[in-house]
């Protein structure tokens, strides 16, 4: 399997760093982001592949990273990961470019299959 | 909600329409009564005046011929002539033919003595001197005398007629009695009603007719003293507790009086007669107005009883919807809070799982417990997101949307919420999906609220024991998703088979609707793009079917 990587941006220190550590566990290169801000920066000195976005966070929300997100680097894959009763960002989110969304809490596997699902699309497009 | 006290205003409204007809119903019967009887009276009066004023004429004619042909008699024959009693006789039958209203003819000297005499009377009479009877001077004054009604020698009331002659060197009188029949009989022409009375009476207040309703010669009539009377006058007069029409006249040649007394109830019997029929028609124009106010009045307050009805509904569902609109915020509030702790528990659980497994698995004698552990609280936590999951699918329910939906699988959810519920009434759910149906682009929650009201209906409908059949069907050429719910309910009756779309209409009593309303459901599905049909069969059951476009893509 390809190397990838991955970033996880979410405020939930609890959440984001078990996330991280498991996909590590699963060979995964994997980062984590507590806010919007942190993400842009990351991005300017990392080649990410799948960015994992919450929407609700504070400061800059997800939609918001996710614009300047595309503006920087357009090829990122970003999944939307929504926690509350927004179905209508994670639909926002794939209006402006986002690769698809997740209603919070879900189980690994699923998320995982998305972020498989996000590389694989990004490498077709690439290659 | 305010409960209006219906009864209370029905008789508000009955009592002030009535007041108010009533009361001028009846000033216009009572002052058109009065009036009539105001001029109906003047009338009579005025007929008994003139019957009085004729009367009267009569008797004065009848005394003017009688003094004039004394006068003449006397003029055209000398004293030796008429004092010859054969003579006299012959003048006094000629006197008779023409009226029967002569007793006696007499011819007196200036000394009193009765010199000649002619009538029934002669044995008494013939030899009285009159000297010193008041006529006598009374006439040997005036010339022309006409008495009131006197005994005289006779002991008879009578009344005489005298004219005193004066010839060359001396003078004489001629004297007549007069038959009292005969001034009865004018002064009777006079009564009017059948209970109507007329008679002469004097200076004295004396009889000098017989008045018809008793009473006789020269006694006091039975009727206020008019014997003062000089200007005829008539009026509605209370005597001894009678109240009669009285007219009082006098006449020209002797002063006396003519007085007429009618019976008011005889006479005014047209006006008693008007005022039982105006009493009549008010009460039948009283029945109309009590019967049309209560007509409309009761149409009234049946139409504020619906009114209040639907004004009750109204407010019942603002209430509903502000409820649920509340509850769905609450919801989503929750959802979300109890989302991201969720997240957290799954993937620590998830992270230990990754643990154990790189784990040795003879280093842990815990390991089954540990893994067991670990994978019920994925399961569980799992359970919560679907709660979670659930509470934010409600709460978007309250925003349309157009989204794919899979109507087997809506039916089968929202069947699911009903289940308990079907069971503890013993209604049977029978699902009757078929697999042609498409998915379809609707609004899954706004379709689940309709179809959720629909199955309601037919647990109403079926109370107890039955069963509902959810079918569904694609019918490919007019390309129309079909759903079904059929109840074995009472069926509805025809008369309210066209109302039961209506807005506001309802059988559940006031308050206690909490569905959508049929009439609502139908504009749900009118905006969808389909239509709510319905089949029902009286002790056989409903089928509601909801057909729906299933334009693909």
């Amino acid at each position: 399997m390809d190397e990838f990587k991955v970033l996880i941006v979410d405020d939930e220190d609890d959440f984001r760093e078990t996330i991280v550590k498991r996909l590590k566990s699963r060979k995964i290169v994997a980062e984590g982001a507590e806010d919007g801000k942190k993400a842009l920066e990351l991005i300017n000195d990392n080649v990410f592949d799948v960015i994992v976005l919450d929407v609700k966070m504070p400061g800059m929300d997800g939609i918001e990273t996710l614009r300047r997100i595309k503006a920087k680097n357009p090829q990122i894959e970003v999944i939307m990961l929504t926690g509350h009763a927004s179905v209508d960002f994670g639909i926002k989110g794939m209006q402006l470019g986002a690769f698809d969304y997740v209603m919070k809490p879900a189980p690994l596997h699923d998320l995982l299959d998305k972020i498989r699902q996000a590389y694989d699309k990004k490498k077709g497009l690439v290659s | 909600m305010l409960k209006r006290d219906y009864r209370k205003l029905w008789w508000q409204n009955n009592i002030t329409k009535i007041f108010f007809s009533v009361l001028p119903l009846l000033f216009i019967s009572i002052s058109i009564y009065s009036h009539f009887n105001n001029v109906y009276t003047e009338k009579v009066i005025e007929s008994i005046k003139t019957t009085a004023e004729n009367r009267k004429g009569a008797i004065d004619l009848f005394f003017d011929e009688r003094i004039s042909q004394l006068v003449t008699i006397a003029n055209t024959n000398s004293f030796e002539q008429l004092t010859n009693e054969t003579y006299l006789n012959k003048v006094f039958n000629i006197m008779q033919t023409n009226s029967k209203s002569y007793m006696d003819i007499g011819i007196i000297d200036n000394e009193g003595k009765h010199v000649a005499y002619v009538g029934p009377y002669y044995s008494i009479l013939k030899a009285v001197n009159y000297k010193n009877e008041p006529w006598f001077n009374a006439v040997m004054n005036n010339g022309i005398y006409v008495s009131d009604i006197f005994m005289g020698f006779r002991k008879l009331p009578h009344f005489i007629i005298a004219v005193l002659v004066r010839e060359d060197n001396r003078s004489w009188i001629l004297r007549v009695t007069i038959n009292l029949e005969t001034i009865d009989e004018i002064v009777q022409k006079a009564w009017i009603g059948s209970s109507g009375d007329a008679f002469i009476i004097n200076k004295n207040n004396s009889l000098q007719t017989k008045p018809r309703l008793g009473g006789n010669y020269l006694e006091t009539p039975n009727c206020p003293d008019y014997s003062s009377t000089s200007i005829a006058r008539t009026e509605k007069f209370s005597y001894e507790g009678k109240e009669r029409f009285y007219c009082a006249i006098q006449i020209k040649t002797n002063k006396w009086i003519l007085v007429l007394s009618e019976d008011p109830n005889e006479l005014l019997s047209p006006i008693l007669h008007e005022k039982y029929w105006t009493a009549f028609l008010t009460f039948i124009g009283l029945l109309f107005i009590i019967s049309g106010s209560v007509i409309t009045t009761n149409i009234l307050i049946k139409r504020l009883i619906d009114t209040d009805k639907q004004n009750a509904m109204t407010s019942d569902m603002v209430l509903q919807s502000n409820k649920m609109i509340a509850l769905s915020k609450m919801a989503a509030g929750i959802a979300h809070e109890i989302n991201n702790p969720l997240a957290v528990i799954g993937e620590k659980a998830g992270w230990i799982k990754d643990l154990i497994m790189e784990e040795d698995i003879a280093k842990s004698e815990n390991f089954q417990e540990f893994s067991e552990a670990v994978d019920k609280i994925e399961l569980h936590v799992e359970r919560a997101r679907k709660v979670t999951h659930r509470l934010l699918g409600f709460a978007r329910r309250m925003e349309p949307a157009r989204e794919k939906v899979d109507v087997n699988r809506m039916l089968d959810e929202t069947t699911g919420f009903l289940e308990n519920e079907a069971k503890f009434m013993n209604i049977e759910i029978i699902k009757n999906f078929s697999d042609d149906v498409p998915v379809i682009t609707s609004d899954l929650s706004q379709l689940q609220q309709v179809v959720l009201n629909l199955l309601n209906n037919a647990f109403d409908a079926i109370d107890h024991e039955g069963s509902i059949t959810v079918s569904t069907d694609f019918d490919e050429q007019a390309c129309e998703a079909l759903i079904s719910i059929a109840d074995t309910g009472p069926g509805i009756p025809k008369a309210i088979m066209n109302k039961i779309f209506d807005p506001f209409f309802t059988t559940k009593e006031v308050g206690k609707g909490t569905g959508l309303g049929l009439s609502i459901s139908y504009s749900i599905i009118e905006k969808l793009g389909g239509k709510i049909k319905v089949n029902s069969n009286e002790g056989i059951g409903t089928v509601f079917t909801i057909v729906l476009p299933a334009n693909q893509g």
